[in-house]
């Protein structure tokens, strides 16, 4: 049994949270080059310089790269040999995010109830998911997922007589309907399978896969081929103004799923794809 | 290449200005959002004085992340437009010549453009840390207790956007 400090968990969420918010991951920033490289038309061409210059100035001055910091989504993979020891984690990550944004000039963008509206001040609660695994080891993850981005989210329960067809039918409709809003190019998570509660669980884990990366599944390659060139031919291209690239990555994720139901779910992330991990 | 236009000019210019031109505008934007608009339309309604001058402005669906020290605006990209739309045909009947945001809008948006002789134009998601070097100052001027949401006076200098919906009822993205 290893023993970690709560005091650690929430340093360690707030430091994430920051540069998360700061520096575009590696893989997001070279497939963004190569985007540039590819694309032909001055608009397009011209946002995705936008796009790299800010990232180059978001580092440099230590600022956002979007106004929008998200809500902070924190997953944590939890060794079943480590033990927490001070707050709640629940608690400890919250302290964290509330110290994240308010020390670090994020904007706090949750309000405590979706009716009422008034905003927490400090983006907290996050939303934490936690998975326990092997080990003495935490794993912290923090994704800022944009408003924009999270309105453009579906999901649909088919037929199993559906199949793959009316999956690959489902996401493109999605793109074509609330692609332009979720700023592309996108990062699309597609899951599979699941339920009703767990699909769209599946779809945001495709976002934490390497932009670049291919699934382990070589069937399920071969869809994430076909979906993202489908996706790429849709026109719609950086910030919609038309162009080759409208996705820099379609990625599956899939699970077991009862005989009458074929769960899909699509969960869109922009091209400020934000997303840092630590471990413990 | 873009168009260097005053905010003072925009206004005049309006009529001439094509869907697709590049614009790199300087003077006064007001931000305004979600709650921003909620909020103005119930002082419409009720008929109270309003905390800004609509004749003749230009409103930028934004709200900013909180400035460092020293900074003279937080990031500030823009938000998607259509989530607004409810509320431009009234606010464009009240004197607002230019809407900035992102993404396509709904078709009365194109309609409402055309009738009260505005535009709407379209700015990068997404670029927030470079948009705010174009800001020079800003200011809350009402709601402050919004936060995020409150509405922000910017003076910007060669602020680029695009004009995705113009008096003609041309829009970029019906392709």
């Amino acid at each position: 049994m290893r023993t970690i400090s709560s005091t650690v968990i929430s340093e360690t969420v707030a430091r994430l949270c920051q540069q998360a918010n700061y520096r575009l991951p590696p893989d997001v920033l070279a497939s963004l080059v190569t985007a540039r490289e590819r694309e032909t038309t001055p608009r397009a061409c011209g946002v995705l310089d936008q796009i790299l210059d800010n990232a180059h100035v978001a580092r440099e001055r230590g600022i956002a790269l979007c106004q929008d910091t998200g809500i902070a989504e924190v997953y944590l993979k939890m060794g079943q040999d480590a033990h927490i020891e001070g707050e709640s984690l629940q608690e400890a990550v919250d302290r964290g995010v509330a110290q994240g944004y308010t020390t670090g000039f994020l904007r706090p963008s949750i309000v405590k109830d979706p009716l009422d509206r008034v905003n927490t001040g400090d983006n907290t609660p996050a939303v934490l998911s936690v998975t326990i695994v092997p080990g003495d080891k935490i794993e912290i993850t923090v994704l800022p997922k944009g408003g924009g981005t999270e309105n453009a989210s579906a999901m649909r329960m088919f037929p199993p007589s559906a199949g793959w067809s009316a999956v690959m039918d489902f996401v493109l409709e999605t793109v074509r309907e609330k692609g332009i809003n979720a700023c592309p190019p996108l990062i699309i998570g597609v899951g599979i399978g699941g339920s009703f509660g767990t699909v769209c669980g599946l779809a945001k884990k495709g976002l934490f896969r390497p932009v670049g990366s291919v699934a382990s599944d070589p069937a399920y390659a071969a869809r994430e081929k076909e979906l993202l060139s489908a996706v790429n031919s849709l026109d719609i291209g950086p910030m919609g103004l038309g162009g080759r690239t409208t996705a820099l990555a379609v990625h599956i994720e899939h699970g077991p799923c009862h005989i009458a139901c074929l769960p899909v779910a699509v969960s869109l992330l922009c091209h400020s794809m934000r997303r840092l991990t630590e471990t413990l | 290449m873009p168009r260097r236009l005053v905010t003072s000019d925009l206004v005049q210019q309006i009529p001439a200005l094509k869907a697709g031109d590049e614009l790199l505008i300087s003077g006064t934007l007001f931000t305004a959002r979600d709650a921003a608009h909620k909020r103005l339309a119930q002082i419409i309604a009720d008929k109270q004085a309003l905390p800004l001058d609509l004749v003749g402005s230009v409103i930028y669906y934004c709200g900013p992340a909180p400035a460092r020290p020293g900074d003279a605006v937080g990031p500030c990209g823009p938000t998607t437009s259509t989530r607004m739309d409810p509320y431009t045909p009234m606010l464009l009947s009240l004197g607002v010549k230019a809407t900035i945001g992102k993404g396509k809008r709904s078709p009365q948006i194109t309609a409402a453009c055309r009738d009260h002789q505005a535009i709407y134009c379209v700015a990068t998601g997404g670029v927030a840390a470079l948009l705010s070097q174009r800001v020079k100052r800003s200011q809350i001027v009402a709601f402050p207790d919004l936060g995020p949401e409150a509405i922000w006076r910017f003076e910007v200098e060669d602020f680029p956007v695009l004009v995705a919906t113009d008096t003609k009822g041309n829009d970029i993205f019906a392709r």
